[in-house]
């Protein structure tokens, strides 16, 4: 069981992008994203597009990544382009649409280039100088990829619990699967609290 | 060999009176009556029934769980005291591996466990790697963690925990999930290893390749000798229903 969304995006690669530091990286997406959302242009959204296909395309991002991430901003994007349309007319609509899409292939071939554990410890960097006011960066950095890898696990516990309660007949009521379900989350935290302290994360 | 000593500890939670045939006197649920013990051999296996206790006697040897009575000692270090110091020495590997497994690829959940040991990430990396290639995980270094079979998965969380080099791993139940194959795979390995090995197990054969046995039933440990006699030990008190 793997969720596309966030497992997997990583793509191990030995391109520009991929040797790029991870801060310069991050601090050029956040750059990008700033430009975007703060240039009102219509004519500049095409430009900002093929940016980011173009960094993609430097990075070699596979084409099915890049269509998964346009489709999970596409929904969004399509509805708040419908109301720019009906408030401020089709320019500003398309504009929004493309800006959209653009930021999302941006967002998606920093993911792709870049290892989990180097945005750790970007992460670890950046939040070192909070040291001083009792922030322990090494935590903050582990509590971020926990939250990461809680989300693929517990979409598989709550498949496992429905197909469960399916097996047994059980309908459809939302109880026979989500108590279950909220059980069995609870005990994976504790079973997941164990593992940490054993392998002596968080010491 | 690194020395674990039992000093008269017990593990006890309240529960109310009379609700559970183990309960003590003051509604206390006793799930491992005071146990003294000197563990110094290089393999020791546990075995015992379902909720005998012995997980909770593992659990005594990493600081998991701290003793309500007596003192744990893990080569005179107290398990409740010094936790951290005594975590970086025992090892501790799960039935479940899903549960044990927290990044997303297989190089980077061992890189998690080496952040400690190793501060440059390039240098982190390639020790991982080597870690993933002694265990024959190289191919599956950038996969999913998701995406590994069940040896596999087991295999990697194995490999995270002695990537750090403990000097003991504790394994609760390693193999139960494991099919054939990979069941063996996994007991090979660990008696293989050159670490002190506490090994929790229903798997017969493998208790009995160990030099010392201890057999677990309702909170005590009743039977403590070789490998293959605590085994028999163990059969024995199962076929008269007493385990």
């Amino acid at each position: 069981m793997s969720s596309p969304l966030l497992v997997g995006v990583h793509q191990p690669g030995d391109s520009w992008l991929h040797r790029c530091p991870t801060g310069p990286k991050l601090l050029g997406l956040a750059a990008f994203s700033l430009t975007v959302v703060l240039t009102r242009s219509a004519a500049a959204a095409p430009v900002f597009l093929a940016l980011a296909l173009l960094t993609a395309a430097v990075g070699g991002v596979r084409l099915a990544t890049l269509a998964r991430a346009t489709r999970a901003i596409l929904v969004l994007a399509v509805v708040a382009a419908g109301l720019q349309w009906w408030i401020d007319g089709p320019a500003k609509a398309v504009e929004t649409l493309v800006d959209l899409v653009a930021l999302a292939l941006a967002a998606i071939t920093v993911s792709a280039t870049t290892p989990v554990n180097a945005m750790l410890d970007t992460l670890v960097r950046a939040v070192r100088p909070l040291r001083r006011v009792g922030v322990d960066p090494e935590r903050v950095a582990l509590t971020i990829s926990l939250a990461i890898g809680a989300l693929p696990g517990t979409l598989a516990l709550a498949l496992e619990t429905r197909d469960a309660a399916r097996a047994r007949g059980l309908g459809r009521h939302p109880r026979v699967y989500l108590t279950p379900f909220v059980v069995r989350v609870v005990a994976r935290a504790h079973e997941q609290g164990d593992a940490l302290a054993a392998r002596g994360l968080g010491d | 060999m690194p020395l674990l000593e039992l000093d008269g500890a017990g593990v006890s939670v309240p529960a109310p009176a009379g609700s559970d045939p183990r309960s003590g006197p003051a509604g206390e649920k006793v799930l491992l009556h005071p146990t003294s013990l000197r563990l110094t051999e290089q393999r020791i296996g546990i075995v015992g029934a379902n909720g005998s206790g012995k997980s909770t006697l593992a659990r005594l040897l990493n600081g998991l769980i701290s003793p309500t009575t007596g003192r744990v000692l893990v080569d005179g270090l107290d398990v409740g005291r010094r936790g951290a110091e005594v975590r970086r020495r025992v090892g501790f590997c799960f039935t479940d591996p899903a549960a044990q497994l927290v990044m997303p690829t297989c190089v980077e959940d061992v890189e998690l466990s080496l952040r400690r040991l190793e501060r440059d990430p390039a240098r982190r990396r390639e020790r991982a790697l080597a870690v993933l290639a002694e265990h024959g995980l190289a191919a599956q270094a950038h996969q999913s963690v998701h995406d590994l079979s069940g040896g596999q998965r087991q295999l990697l969380a194995l490999a995270g925990v002695l990537a750090t080099d403990p000097a003991v791993v504790v394994a609760d139940e390693p193999t139960t999930l494991l099919d054939l194959a990979n069941s063996r795979r996994v007991g090979d390995l660990l008696m293989a290893l050159p670490q002190q090995l506490v090994l929790l197990t229903h798997d017969l054969d493998l208790a009995a390749r160990c030099e010392r046995v201890l057999v677990v039933s309702g909170g005590h440990v009743v039977a403590d000798t070789d490998g293959p006699a605590g085994v028999a030990a163990y059969v024995d008190a199962v076929d008269r229903g007493r385990a």
